[in-house]
């Protein structure tokens, strides 16, 4: 294998929400075309980091960073930096399935439509292909008129996948994609994120530690806004390094 | 416990019950009249005449030119007011910080509380001079002034409605458009807007019978004289100066003049009815969407 090239990172960074530290002095480091999983227990700051990464932050009143963070090397809280072109480039999934009011077909080229682009072959065209990228297409090529909020919760979620491939950004946030799905759905979501992971940088944060060895490649622990340990996952679940991590994964506390 | 509570429950009935009672009686007195009414002068007359003149010597009973007055100052009022008040409502909710927001707020309520007298001599002695300045036109009463102006005290209802509208759209809606790489603008007007729609409309609409039913602003500066136009330069008259005007003037009791305003009123009611009837099918349509 030739030699990984890093794609996101953290150096230093600190995080805050007025005088709340929420996030402390981390540094990581993830592999292009690579899944890596968040976890840890709840409010030590995972969603808070994986936001930082497409600065979904910048709206809370009070939330500031300080240290870096770097998208193929580059400072994306830099002055120049637009976040709406940023957002083309780091999209996101949420943990509830959040369409849009609209049609399947709407919801699946809004970030195509916002950027401008009109012309209906070029759309059908994409949303075809985004949606059987995330294995909709099947269950929805008959009706991509009909309202998406329509759909089941985990065909609203695989929607939502479609449309943040839509937009081909290179790196994917997921916050707990599958926490409100059920074991289908989410066996579902798991199998698109391993085939999702040939094009693109996943960060998924999850709470269900089966998951993150199922999916990931490397695991992130995180604790009261701390970085406690970032290894292969394989690694991270046979022979933990840090007794808070052992404690965690043999689930001692959380 | 269980005493007061059925008390109480008691007491909430009987107020329903009143209410329910004044609106049976109010409708009772309006269609009693205005079925005397009906019986001298045909509907067909009624709905069909060009002019209304049933105080002159000469009767005419054509309820159009009133209606007219009255669509075309709402008309006005409306494009005044939604333009305004949805921008408002969106600069507060996708732009504004908290506290300005808390600034800002009271005052577009205080608009909503001057008197509406104090509106017409606005329209009359502000507003009409003003654009006669680049308007020639203009009548020095005229229908023009009195929906801007109209328009400009509706704001703060259809800016309140809406703002809450747009802000019982689900935040995960927000962060869906923002984590697409919506710019504020386009998630303001691209998916905020649309999907708080529903609430927005119910706001124009609640503002429309607003304007339907304002009188004292049009009875100032819009000049009482019925006219079957929609030219906004010439002074009109709307359903509600004419009720006006004709219980203050001397027209005797009982009289067919006198029964004219029954039926202009059961006009303006059928109006208000259905707008009121429209808003809330449309919110109770539209409410479960989200749940
Ligand atoms: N908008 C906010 N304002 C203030 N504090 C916040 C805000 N959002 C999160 N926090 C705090 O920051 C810390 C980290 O929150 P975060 O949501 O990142 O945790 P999390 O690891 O994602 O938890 P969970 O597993 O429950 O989702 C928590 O202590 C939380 O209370
Ligand atoms: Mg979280």
């Amino acid at each position: 294998m030739n030699k990984k090239t890093t794609k996101l990172e953290a150096k230093e960074l600190n995080a805050y929400y007025g005088d709340f530290h929420a996030l402390k002095s981390i540094n990581i480091a993830m592999e292009e075309k690579n899944v890596t999983a968040f976890i840890g227990p709840s409010g030590c700051g995972k969603s808070t980091f994986l936001r930082t990464f497409n600065r979904m932050n910048d709206y809370i009143d009070g939330f500031r960073t300080e240290g870096d963070i770097l998208l193929d090397g580059r400072d994306i809280y830099a002055k120049d930096v637009r976040v709406d072109e940023l957002r083309k480039e780091v999209g996101m999934v949420f943990q509830k399935p959040n369409p849009f009011p609209k049609s399947i077909f709407e919801n699946v080229v809004y970030g195509l439509k916002i950027q401008g682009i009109k012309n209906k072959s070029v759309l059908e065209e994409a949303a075809e292909k985004s949606l059987r990228r995330s294995a909709l297409w099947e269950e929805v090529k008959d009706k991509l008129n009909q309202s998406a909020l329509a759909l089941s919760g985990g065909q609203q979620q695989r929607l939502c996948i479609a449309r943040a491939l839509a937009i081909s950004p290179s790196v994917l946030l997921m916050d707990e994609p599958a926490s409100a799905l059920d074991p289908l759905s989410t066996a579902k979501i798991e199998e698109l994120i391993y085939e999702l992971k040939s094009e693109y940088t996943i960060v998924i944060v999850t709470h269900n530690m089966q998951q993150a060895g199922r999916v990931s490649d490397h695991t992130a622990f995180f604790y009261m806004g701390e970085l406690v340990e970032f290894s292969k996952t394989k690694t991270m679940f046979t022979s933990p390094q840090d007794n808070r991590t052992q404690n965690y994964i043999t689930g001692r506390f959380g | 416990m269980r005493v007061s509570e059925k008390i109480i429950e008691g007491l909430l009935w009987l107020s329903a019950v009143i209410t329910i009672l004044i609106t049976i009686g109010i409708i009772w007195v309006l269609l009693s009249e205005s079925i005397a009414f009906f019986s001298e002068v045909s509907i067909v007359r009624f709905l069909t005449e060009k002019e209304w003149t049933p105080l002159f010597a000469d009767k005419k009973f054509g309820i159009m030119p009133l209606v007219a007055g009255t669509l075309l100052t709402t008309f006005i009022a409306i494009a005044v007011a939604l333009p305004l008040g949805l921008t408002i409502a969106v600069y507060l909710n996708e732009y504004a910080h908290a506290g300005f927001k808390q600034v800002i707020k009271p005052m577009l309520e205080v608009l909503a509380t001057i008197p509406t007298v104090v509106y017409g001599f606005f329209a009359l002695t502000v507003v009409t001079p003003f654009l006669q300045g680049f308007i020639p036109g203009l009548a020095g009463f005229n229908a023009l002034s009195a929906g801007i102006v109209m328009g400009i005290m509706i704001i703060p209802m259809i800016s309140s409605l809406s703002e809450d509208a747009i802000s019982a759209v689900p935040r995960s809606l927000r962060e869906a458009a923002y984590g697409m790489g919506s710019t504020r603008l386009q998630t303001a007007f691209g998916v905020m807007v649309p999907a708080a729609s529903s609430g927005i409309v119910v706001s124009v609409i609640l503002g429309i019978s607003r304007a339907v039913g304002e009188t004292m602003i049009v009875a100032i500066a819009a000049g009482q004289q019925p006219r079957l136009t929609l030219n906004p330069l010439v002074p009109i008259e709307t359903i509600t100066t004419y009720i006006v005007q004709v219980s203050l003037g001397d027209v005797p009791h009982g009289s067919l003049e006198y029964r004219t305003i029954f039926a202009a009123g059961i006009t303006l009611f059928i109006f208000t009815f259905a707008l009121n009837n429209i808003s809330f099918w449309i919110k109770k349509k539209y409410q479960e969407k989200y749940d």
